[in-house]
């Protein structure tokens, strides 16, 4: 078996690690890119908050606005909008054991698809793709579905995210609490 | 009016000191409510700094009925009813926006923003017929208060200086806080759905006996003074002004701590501008006090919350269902005060908010448990014997009291028997 973390380092075929996102072809970018979106997915699903709080880097956004998809999260209103900083009170919150809306936690699943590539830099790039989450808990269940997008940073050979913004299809409606990492 | 014939008794379901868990669950009663009070008494709609504009317009609510609240081409506001009079379609299906006309897009009647026909398509086929009394419907009483718009689906009643009562003095206590007296509610609102009544919303929004308990996961996590508000040493108050309006009143514990911006959780060199503001609007001493005394915590009945950084509606849509609309307070000429504002706001409430996802899951737990039938009488005893009267006449207790929702059922009680008019 091979450890996680090295499972997720960026390696061209002769095993040396990536250093530059541009020396990769786009085939294999699009794939290392899909393998950490699907990791953050699964992070999310099995509320492995430690993992996926050490996915982000430290000028990180993570965002989720309302009443459409092109307002300014300075000026307005969004539904989450948060720094590295409020990621952790986010994460130590859900750990305390009395985040009540997560207690019991909600049972979840989503898929990551419709994933595309935007923009290419040597050590970061943009990438597109949809999710739609299926969850469950004491209320009912509900089915999520988002137009989302990601920036992701190459760091000693593996990604990162810089910058997450979740753009919920229905983010112009009340929509029920949205209590998991979403 | 019609007049409903009630099948319920409701002083046998609303005793000073505990209420019957049906008045949560049973949908007759909400029918009921719509009737008394979400179409009768005043209601609060909107803010005047949404329209700014001649020919402004956004989409409110009164109870789960959509409301056009729209500034005319002369000025004036209008609370207009969204259906065409014609074939009773939805008028408008937007959001907000500016417009010197609506048109209905099933046969082309349109009407200009003061809610009067102007013209319908094929005119030829009307001859004889009067515009008049073939406008849109409108809310027949509109009251504005610095700002704060409420209307009354009663064409007669209580004025709005009637209705608010002492809950005016902690309008003016939130709008002292501005350095201009105004208010700029335009950073757009959140809207989180609960499948819980209302009546949970109302209630919760001051008791004080809760955060200690509900929010103690981001009280641990997050640096907040609100815990020790609502601790046992507090000499914090509630209070019940009538009429169904109740509020926290910190004043005491900030009186204490003696420091301007301390409510807000800063100090006065981090937000230089706004202290600025401040002291050349009011004067240092006067500013000062404003300062130190910070903004209100009150739940105007019934359904503007104001909770120190934000303004939550509540709106019912059925026995089970409401939606919580909250944005965050900003003040006229307070720039910096405004981010933090926007950013505390954005961490606390919605759906995702550390506090009030938090609330609503007790709400919809609230709401499920009404239904179990034993014990069916809820209590709301606490503080009996420590409630007093403050120097207005007003009940008083310490913050963790009930006297605010024996105020809210007393007020409820009246206004579901009272006869009609």
């Amino acid at each position: 078996m091979t450890a996680t973390h090295s499972l997720s380092l960026l390696r061209h075929a002769d095993g040396r690690t990536v250093e530059q996102l541009t020396a990769l072809s786009l085939l294999d970018l699009h794939h290392h890119v899909s393998q950490f979106l699907f990791k953050e997915a699964r992070l999310q699903d099995t509320h492995a908050y430690d993992d996926w709080e050490a996915l982000w880097t430290d000028d990180a956004t993570y965002w989720v606005p309302a009443n459409g998809h092109d307002t300014d999260p300075e000026l307005q209103m969004s539904i989450l909008y948060d720094n590295r900083s409020r990621i952790g009170i986010r994460v130590k919150q859900l750990k305390t054991g009395r985040r009540h809306t997560q207690t019991p936690r909600s049972e979840l699943a989503r898929t990551i698809s419709n994933i595309e590539l935007v923009s290419v830099a040597d050590h970061e790039l943009d990438v597109i793709a949809n999710a739609v989450i299926f969850e469950d808990n004491m209320r009912g269940e509900t089915i999520w579905a988002a137009r989302n997008e990601y920036r992701l940073r190459l760091v000693d050979g593996a990604f990162k995210l810089v910058r997450k913004k979740v753009g919920l299809v229905n983010n112009h409606k009340p929509i029920f609490t949205l209590s998991f990492l979403v | 009016m019609s007049q409903t014939t009630s099948q319920t008794d409701y002083s046998a379901l609303i005793e000073p000191t505990r209420v019957h868990s049906r008045l949560y669950y049973d949908p007759d009663i909400f029918q009921e409510e719509l009737e008394k009070i979400w179409y009768r008494t005043w209601v609060y709609v909107g803010h005047t700094s949404e329209i700014p504009n001649k020919n402004d317009y956004v989409t409110k609510s009164i109870g789960p009925m959509p409301i056009l609240m729209v500034r005319d081409r002369e000025g004036e506001i209008r609370l207009l009813l969204n259906k065409c009079p014609h074939r009773g379609n939805q008028l408008c299906a937007y959001q907000k926006g500016n417009r010197t006309t609506f048109t209905c897009p099933y046969h082309s009647w349109t009407f200009n923003t003061n809610g009067d026909l102007m013209g319908y398509a094929l005119p030829e086929g009307y001859e004889g017929t009067d515009k008049k009394g073939l406008g849109l419907g409108k809310v027949p009483r509109i009251a504005v208060y610095r700002g704060f718009i409420f209307g009354s689906m009663a064409h007669e009643g209580p004025t709005i200086e009637e209705h608010l009562g002492g809950a005016k003095a902690s309008l003016d206590q939130l709008l002292d806080n501005s350095p201009t007296g105004e208010l700029d509610l335009t950073v757009g609102f959140l809207q989180h759905r609960t499948k819980a009544n209302w009546k949970f919303m109302v209630e919760n929004e001051t008791d004080g006996y809760h955060p200690g308990f509900v929010h103690s996961s981001i009280f641990q996590v997050a640096q907040s003074g609100i815990a020790n508000l609502y601790g046992s040493d507090s000499t914090a108050l509630t209070r019940d002004f009538g009429n169904g309006h109740t509020e926290f009143d910190l004043r005491p514990e900030w009186r204490k701590l003696d420091t301007p911006l301390g409510w807000f959780g800063t100090t006065a060199d981090r937000l230089p501008a706004y202290v600025k503001a401040m002291n050349e609007s009011y004067g240092a001493d006067r500013a000062r006090q404003i300062m130190i005394d910070g903004t209100p915590h009150i739940m105007i009945f019934p359904n503007l919350f104001i909770a120190e950084i934000q303004l939550f509606v509540i709106q019912p849509i059925s026995v089970d269902e409401s939606i919580q609309h909250v944005t965050a307070l900003q003040f006229k000429g307070g720039e910096d005060i405004n981010r933090r504002l926007r950013q505390q706001t954005m961490g606390s409430v919605g759906p995702a908010g550390f506090l009030l996802a938090d609330d609503t899951e007790m709400y919809e737990r609230n709401h499920r448990g009404s239904k179990i039938r034993d014990p069916e009488w809820l209590v709301l005893t606490r503080g009996l014997h420590r409630e007093r009267l403050d120097e207005n006449g007003y009940r008083i207790a310490h913050s963790t009291d009930e006297t605010t929702q024996r105020g809210i059922w007393r007020h409820y009680l009246k206004l579901m028997t009272e006869a009609q008019p």
